[in-house]
């Protein structure tokens, strides 16, 4: 291999383990900056594209609902449920002052199906009134869903095509849905007619607990939009004081909690960043100046061998700048792969929506953290390479005399 | 190319003396001459490294000018008087100089690659063979005695055959064989027209000296 003649490139290889601890540096810098931007950020978008899949101003739920198998636990923590009222109370509740759209929503919870070791949340939509899922729904699925279709989550291990059963019934994977980082990526989507269908295998085969359901007069929640007269929090209101036995809710309000957790978790990365930025500004610091002090008599004699005051600290910038970019990027792509692959165990971890940005989307935070990171190492650098350049060569020349 | 240093003093403040300022070299004019060995000799603290320095560029004077051919090289810019004294100087400062990533060669060769020059190649390796220490052309600098460090600097100070060579006390650590040595090479230097000032305390350099002179407490007397 042709060794560089480059001055500053040979000063790093031969100082491997002054150089290793440079890099470590800068690499540690980034690497804070870039998993910790990727998590705030996946944070965010997955509590974006919640926010998009509740897709409604309002929420009426079963008034035990609210008790016991909450919506907010199927939504927020994962965990499986069903719960209905009556098809009239869904009449009333729709015929208030200022109800926009609505449609009702079906739940299910199905015993272990083949594609899924635990059980899964089955949502039934009503394709005539449905504007939350169906615009979901689109992106990946273009038709319409048959009887005995479903749309799967992206985390579902099964496959368009794939047959899967719930309570007897096979049903056909029709699509499978892009990734929302929500509980969403684990549940089911059938239309109104198919969840029946289900629901009463389940109440044949006495799975279900409410045994004297009838399926074609119960729906399990109403998602309700504003007309634009009254505001949600208006619709709330008025639905909770005259409408017995439901709960109305509104999805904003679910969603401030992960709001709020949101901008706490934030906050954390926040200041362990500026913590490490801090230390890692200061050893930075130090270590370039041990490293040009203890090179001092060399600065000299390139000095005496006719390099300028500018050539000297160009060769200290040209050191940090090369370590440091080695660092940062190293220290960014180890954020990427500490983050992406793991963002199942993160959001289980977190308990909160978290959708990872795809590589491209992560590539901008990646380049950041990196160009950050360096300017930091440059910043650090700059401050001995501007000390080398005051030098006085012919003291130091005669240091040693 | 002709060297003079006219009426230069060099003064240092020092918190220790009764005295604030003292001059390290007082009112000095004299010329290093070209196709000349000239020896500087004198105590320890006379100031002779401090002339030396004022006169590669190294250390500006208080008062006077250092002048080569017509150009007084402190009305420079820091540029241009590093990049005369990477064309024209040659300096062997006291004590050991390597740069310790590079090979013996590379240091040797220094001179040019600060400039991104090519070629030196064949005056390095001549010298390195004159010096006696070919066989090291490869080594890494903490591979060397104290001795062949010397002996590196010199062949680096010499390879671009400058037409000034301030030499500070370049035998310090040699034995007289390679004393004799490094004073023929300096001697040649000078003979194919280098002006050579070469600062030591080696008896016999005498011998050597088309010029001698003596540094006293900042005072430099021309002897011969
Ligand atoms: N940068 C400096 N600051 C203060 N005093 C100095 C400095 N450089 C040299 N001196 C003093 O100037 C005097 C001459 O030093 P120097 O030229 O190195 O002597 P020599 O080379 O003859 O031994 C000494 O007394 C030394 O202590
Ligand atoms: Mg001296």
């Amino acid at each position: 291999m042709k060794r560089s003649k480059n001055i500053a490139v040979r000063n790093i290889a031969g100082k491997p383990l002054r150089s290793a601890v440079l890099v470590i540096l800068a690499a540690l810098l980034s690497l804070t900056v870039c998993a910790g931007t990727l998590i705030v950020r996946s944070l965010r978008s997955g509590l974006d594209s919640l926010e998009a899949r509740l897709g409604a101003d309002v929420m009426v739920v079963p008034k035990e609902a609210s008790q016991k198998q909450s919506f907010e636990n199927i939504v927020l923590q994962g965990s499986t449920g069903y719960f209905y009222m009556d098809k009239s109370l869904m009449d009333k509740v729709t015929g208030r002052d200022g109800v926009g759209k609505s449609s009702p929503q079906f739940f299910l919870a199905s015993a272990s199906a083949g594609c899924c070791s635990i059980p899964v949340q089955i949502i039934g939509f009503d394709p005539d009134t449905d504007f939350t899922i169906t615009p979901w729904i689109k992106r990946s699925y273009g038709g319409e869903l048959g009887l005995f279709d479903v749309v799967i989550g992206n985390d579902l291990n099964a496959f368009v095509g794939d047959s899967i059963k719930f309570y007897g019934v096979d049903c056909r994977v029709a699509a499978k849905l892009d990734k929302t980082g929500t509980n969403f990526d684990t549940a089911v989507f059938t239309n109104a007619d198919t969840i029946k269908q289900l629901i009463r295998a389940s109440l044949d085969l006495g799975m279900n607990s409410f045994e004297s359901l009838d399926p074609d007069n119960s729906v399990s929640c109403v998602l309700i939009n504003s007309d634009g007269t009254r505001s949600p929090e208006e619709i709330v209101n008025d639905i909770n004081v005259h409408v017995k036995k439901v709960r109305a809710f509104r999805t904003g309000d679910m969603i401030s909690g992960i709001s709020s957790s949101l901008s706490g978790v934030s906050d954390v990365i926040g200041v362990m960043i500026a913590a490490v930025w801090l230390l890692g500004l200061v050893i930075l610091l130090l270590a370039f100046t041990m490293s040009v002090n203890e090179r001092k008599k060399e600065f000299a004699v390139l000095r005496a061998a006719g390099a300028s005051r500018g050539k000297l600290a160009s060769v200290v910038m040209q050191e940090a700048v090369i370590t440091g970019l080695a660092g940062s990027i190293a220290g960014a792509l180890l954020g990427i792969a500490a983050i992406v692959p793991f963002s199942k165990a993160i959001e289980n971890a977190l308990g909160l929506p978290f959708l990872t940005p795809d590589i491209a989307s992560a590539a901008v935070p990646a380049v950041m953290s990196v160009l950050l990171s360096a300017a930091v190492c440059a910043l650090a650098a700059a401050v001995s390479a501007v000390r080398i350049s005051r030098i006085d060569t012919a003291l130091i020349l005669r240091g040693d005399n | 190319m002709s060297v003079t240093a006219e009426n230069i003093t060099k003064e240092y403040i020092r918190e220790s003396k009764g005295t604030n300022r003292f001059a390290a070299v007082r009112e000095t004019t004299v010329t290093i001459e070209s196709g000349k060995l000239t020896v500087l000799k004198g105590r320890s603290g006379s100031g002779k490294s401090t002339f030396l320095n004022m006169a590669a560029g190294l250390s500006r004077p208080t008062s006077g000018r250092i002048v080569y051919d017509d150009r007084d090289i402190y009305s420079l810019s820091d540029r241009e008087l590093s990049r005369l004294r990477n064309e024209y100087t040659g300096v062997i400062p006291q004590g050991q100089s390597a740069i310790f990533s590079l090979s013996v060669m590379e240091n040797v060769l220094l001179p040019f690659t600060l400039y991104r020059q090519d070629g030196g190649e064949q005056k390095a390796r001549e010298l390195l063979e004159k010096l006696g220490i070919a066989h090291l052309e490869n080594a890494m600098p903490r591979e060397l005695s104290g001795g062949e460090l010397r002996r590196v600097s010199i062949a680096r100070a010499l390879v671009k055959k400058p037409a000034l060579i301030l030499a500070d006390e370049p035998t310090a650590d040699l034995d007289d064989e390679n004393t004799e040595l490094v004073f023929d090479l300096l001697k040649t230097a000078a003979h194919e027209g280098a002006a050579v000032l070469t600062v030591t305390h080696e008896n016999g350099a005498e011998d050597y000296a088309d010029a001698l002179w003596r540094m006293d407490s900042g005072t430099l007397e021309v002897i011969k």
